[in-house]
């Protein structure tokens, strides 16, 4: 494979964003909101101190895309911690191998008891989630759990290292249909000292993950960054073509975004930049409307108030019911969560708050063929 | 659209041109006003067909109203599927014109609409054999996208039926192919009036084609001057960002007021 | 003999070349394109290649199209 983000990155990472941005005037923006299609630089334009001014026409051309191409519609997830053993030394997470949490992996047995209850719920969709330790949470393990799962929710999404094309097949051989991955920050020299250690400091392996993916024939496939490591207009900015990049590349494959912004957790790291709430709303309108097809997520990192009032303004899926603690679901008491919640509303809750709004919860948004539950 | 050259220079097979105006050699009212119409038009690129001799005049021949500095695209008309347009192409090259060829497969002699799948198969023989390949297609962006793939030089959707002048029938589709090709968008086939290749321009497309429209106006040499002229107006204000449409201010901010409570 | 040229029938009065029946016929063999039997013969060859029965011939040139 001789193409990569890479390439397209490094045109990019060398020009000087940030003073590009710094010099969009108000009628750039004006400009750009009248366009019909977006190219990058349109993107950054939007991203730029001069398109804060112009937050509501964009919320409303958002909105307006969003509905034409999703409708009133949102597709809902709930993720499983399944292990939180870690090799990795990531200084802005909670699983960062030095800290001292409790590390637990789940048995196949405990799988399934989290299934059950997470599917009691009616949500199909489920987002499968370990830290960075091949040799305890082996490919071999995801696979079986995602057999395990797949008795009870019809797609199952991984957000778990890095692999290889070879290893993205055999879990979706095994079940796994849609891959979550960020790259937490695309800047290259900022990444090499926020993982200090550990199979993840290889920046490159993980950049082209997504591609893999998508040659491995994942079904869809979700990019991001955490926005706070680095400048969020930087970020945010990769993110958006990262994301381009893929779709344009693999037009077969459903890409989505999620736009994580770092929150409270173990361990003293403090974060690049803040993210202010109008900031978020900035990058999720200028994707949106840079990519009209794109899927957009929101997680519980988010507060249930600022999570209600994103719904307009272009999310596609929410999670619900959250616990980012190993397993969770049944069990009070969980240990130690790789960061914070904030919304921590149930999934009744969270339906009966979309219902209220005029939104239609989506419980199941696919099924393969061959699955065996309905 | 795609410019990264200050000159805006066009840029097919690796040959640069000034004029963005392709032009025809059919159905003109005589040969001979030919070299005038390539003056008036500015223009580069020109096509001809290739067809058997008719031995009742063995001595007319387009070929010596068209100066060798033009290049030459011969098409294939009269190719029903992929094999003929093979064949036409290898005896187009085989005169020793050059290897640039446009492929036009049209099976459909009502709407002369040409045959998407033959021309792609047509096209990924023929860059194997090394011609610089332009094909005609309908204005479908899926088969733009597989022609780029498969090495075609550039794409040619139509605006509309070929000699039907009805303008850009096509747009929403071109507006796509302009967005998500990468190899120059010639709009071919339909454009009727200088207008209309104007928009096409304004549009991103990166040359049109114009051989019906010029050939039969009553005056053709100034319609080729017409021709050409819409087609650099139309580039320009491409190039220039057309301003922005006004954006209704409200009072009101119903979506973000909550960041600023 | 006779032959096929440009899909119809002609009749040979003796051996010819493809050379001798372009110029026969009053064409300029710098301005024509030939198929023999389905082969490409380019102006080179055009004196070297002897027609027989049953050959299929297409002289061909450029005219005016879009």
């Amino acid at each position: 494979m001789t193409m990569s983000f890479y390439t397209i990155y490094a045109m990019w990472r060398d020009a000087d964003l940030v003073g590009r941005m710094q010099s969009v005037t108000d009628s750039d923006v004006r400009r750009t909101l009248s366009k019909r299609t977006l190219t990058a630089d349109d993107f950054l334009c939007l991203l730029s101190p001069a398109a804060e001014a112009h937050l509501e026409a964009m919320a409303r051309k958002a909105h307006g895309l969003t509905m034409a191409q999703f409708g009133r519609t949102m597709v809902l997830y709930t993720p499983l911690y399944l292990s939180n053993y870690c090799t990795n030394g990531c200084v802005y997470c909670s699983f960062n191998h030095k800290n001292r949490i409790d590390r637990r992996q789940l048995s196949l047995d405990e799988v399934e008891d989290e299934a059950r209850a997470i599917s009691a719920s009616g949500l199909k969709h489920i987002l499968i989630l370990t830290g960075d330790a091949p040799s305890i949470a082996s490919v071999d393990y995801i696979a079986d759990c995602c057999r395990v799962l797949d008795r009870y929710f019809t797609a199952i999404g991984i957000e778990i290292y890095a692999l290889t094309e070879d290893e993205y097949r055999r879990l979706i051989a095994a079940g796994a249909d849609s891959l979550t991955l960020y790259q937490e920050t695309y800047n290259e020299r900022l990444y090499a000292e926020l993982h200090p250690k550990g199979p993840k400091r290889d920046y490159g392996f993980r950049l082209d993950a997504p591609e893999r993916a998508c040659r491995a024939a994942m079904r869809a496939v979700n990019v991001g960054a955490l926005l706070g490591l680095d400048d969020w207009h930087r970020d945010a900015f990769f993110t958006g073509l990262h994301a381009h990049y893929l779709q344009d590349r693999y037009p077969e494959t459903e890409i989505s975004a999620s736009l994580p912004r770092i929150r409270p957790h173990v361990g003293g790291f403090q974060p690049g930049c803040v993210v202010e709430d109008r900031h978020l709303v900035q990058i999720m309108t200028a994707m949106r409307l840079f990519m009209p097809r794109l899927g957009i997520a929101i997680s519980t990192r988010e507060s249930a108030g600022f999570r209600d009032r994103l719904l307009p303004l272009g999310v596609t899926r929410m999670s619900a019911g959250s616990c980012t603690a190993v397993g969770g679901h049944i069990d009070e008491d969980n240990g130690t969560g790789q960061f914070e919640i904030s919304d921590e509303r149930t999934v009744p809750e969270m339906v009966a708050m979309l219902q209220q709004a005029g939104w239609q919860p989506v419980y199941k948004d696919w099924q393969s063929l061959g699955r065996l539950v309905s | 659209m795609h410019t990264n050259n200050s000159s805006d220079t066009l840029t097919i097979g690796g040959r640069s041109f000034d004029s963005r105006l392709l032009i025809g050699t059919g159905k003109y009212p005589s040969d001979e006003m030919i070299p005038d119409i390539i003056t008036a038009s500015g223009s580069q690129i020109i096509t001809v067909a290739l067809r058997r001799v008719d031995f009742r005049a063995t001595t007319d021949n387009v070929m010596h109203h068209i100066p060798d500095s033009m290049q030459l695209l011969p098409n294939t008309s009269g190719a029903r599927n992929a094999d003929e347009a093979v064949r036409i192409a290898r005896l187009a090259r085989a005169t020793g014109c050059g290897n640039w060829i446009k492929i036009e497969v049209i099976p459909d002699n009502l709407h002369l609409l040409p045959d998407g799948h033959q021309t792609l198969l047509a096209t990924e023989t023929l860059v194997k054999d090394g011609f610089v390949v332009l094909p005609y297609i309908n204005a479908d962006p899926v088969v733009a996208r597989q022609l780029e793939d498969a090495g075609a030089a550039a794409v040619m959707p139509l605006g509309a039926p070929i000699g039907t002048n009805q303008g850009l029938t096509t747009r929403e589709m071109l507006h796509i192919i302009i967005d998500t090709i990468n190899v120059p968008v010639v709009v071919d086939a339909g454009i009727g009036k200088p207008s209309q290749a104007c928009d096409a321009m304004e549009m991103g497309a990166d040359a049109c084609l114009v051989n019906t429209a010029i050939a039969s106006a009553g005056d053709p040499v100034a319609m080729a001057g017409a021709f050409a002229a819409a087609i650099r107006a139309g580039r320009e204000a491409c190039l220039s960002g057309t301003g922005s449409v006004g954006i209704q201010a409200t009072a009101s901010s119903p979506l973000t007021g909550f960041l600023y409570e | 003999m006779e032959i096929r040229l440009n899909g119809k029938p002609e009749r040979l009065t003796g051996a010819i070349t493809v050379g001798d029946l372009i110029r026969e016929k009053g064409l300029d063999p710098e301005t024509v394109v030939v198929e023999h039997n389905l082969a490409i013969i380019t102006t080179v060859d055009f004196d070297q290649v002897w027609l027989e029965d049953n050959d299929n011939l297409e002289i061909l040139k450029f005219v005016g199209g879009g």
